[in-house]
């Protein structure tokens, strides 16, 4: 079996040392930001920190997804690409349904609360 | 009907398409099919992740997130992670160069930096059992520790896998059997590592905050 044949199919590209490097080295910042802004509290309010480093982190795993997972979307003819969006959909839908109904449990449902007793 | 190719050979025998089709060599489905264990591993995490959404702030009266979380332990944790992602790349670039020695070599050394995170976790699991901060105090806990230890036994039986695969290229060299294995399990590590990037944002550096 040729060296060729074990890392050109299936659209595999080969990985390459800088790759790796230039993937560690970004999430190595995107790790480092966010843990400086929660430990010194430099935006001052919680919500803008909270939001900020949310973004890193789905900055960060886009980033692991192509430099360490080697993401693309022509893998095994697309469906690796296909299950993950599959499975992006299925998480984003069971999440968010999951606090969005969970959170109104909470709040409309809680016995003996004044909005409850003069709903009766 | 006059114009349907004709599906026959040249002795006038019927051909049927299938006939034709090559073989699919040994093992060439196993990245796919191993990716879609990965991607129902993360409908788990995702689950998880949304008990902690729920319960994150149901203390019961018990310690808050902010009294009991250590930032710098968990940051040193998750450079232990980071460390062992970069160098299980390295272990797959020798793979590609057939350095057999260096993969080993680089393999080792993951799986040190994946024991120190277990490590450092279990001692920060002792410590909080030890203040009082267990999974049966409230539901904030529970699902804290369900999640972080979920994600820990990952990365426990990823070490077994590492090890394993570590005898195996030792055993019989870098065959096609196992450069195939190693880039499983190169996926799974650093599908773990994904998984930690929402734990530390979500749980932690989150839990700190409110």
């Amino acid at each position: 079996m040729s060296a060729a044949h074990d890392h050109g199919h299936d659209g595999h590209p080969p990985v390459t040392r800088s790759g790796y490097l230039i993937g560690f080295g970004l999430s190595v910042v995107l790790t480092a930001i966010p843990f400086w802004l929660v430990m010194t509290g430099t935006l001052g309010s919680a919500a803008a920190t909270g939001y900020t480093i949310m973004g890193f982190a789905l900055v960060q795993v886009v980033v692991h997804a192509i430099f360490f997972l080697h993401l693309n979307p022509k893998a095994e003819s697309g469906w690796q690409f296909m299950a993950l969006i599959f499975t992006i959909v299925v998480v984003v839908i069971t999440l968010i349904g999951s606090l969005w109904v969970m959170y109104h449990m909470n709040v409309n449902m809680m016995p003996g609360t004044a909005d409850s007793a003069s709903g009766m | 009907m006059a114009n349907a190719p004709t599906m026959t050979d040249a002795q006038g025998l019927p051909v049927f398409l299938d006939m034709h089709e090559h073989d699919h060599e040994a093992g060439g489905s196993t990245m796919l099919g191993f990716w879609i264990y990965l991607m129902s591993d993360c409908l788990i995490f995702a689950m998880l992740f949304a008990a902690y959404g729920l319960f994150g702030t149901s203390y019961a009266g018990g310690p808050k997130a902010s009294e009991i979380f250590e930032l710098p332990l968990v940051a040193v944790n998750t450079s232990m992670l980071l460390l062992s992602s970069i160098t299980y790349g390295f272990a797959m670039i020798a793979m590609q160069d057939r350095k057999k020695s260096a993969v080993l070599i680089w393999l080792a050394i993951t799986g040190l930096f994946g024991a120190a995170f277990v490590g450092i976790e279990l001692s920060e699991f002792a410590h909080l059992i030890g203040e009082g901060a267990t999974p049966q105090r409230s539901a904030f806990l529970s699902s804290f520790f369900t999640l972080v230890s979920t994600h820990g036994l990952h990365v426990s039986f990823g070490i077994i896998w590492l090890i394993t695969l570590m005898v195996q290229v030792g055993r019989y060299g870098l065959t096609a059997a196992n450069q195939r294995r190693l880039m499983c399990l190169s996926l799974f590590w650093h599908f773990l590592d994904v998984i930690w990037i929402g734990v530390f944002t979500f749980v932690y550096l989150l839990g700190v905050l409110r």
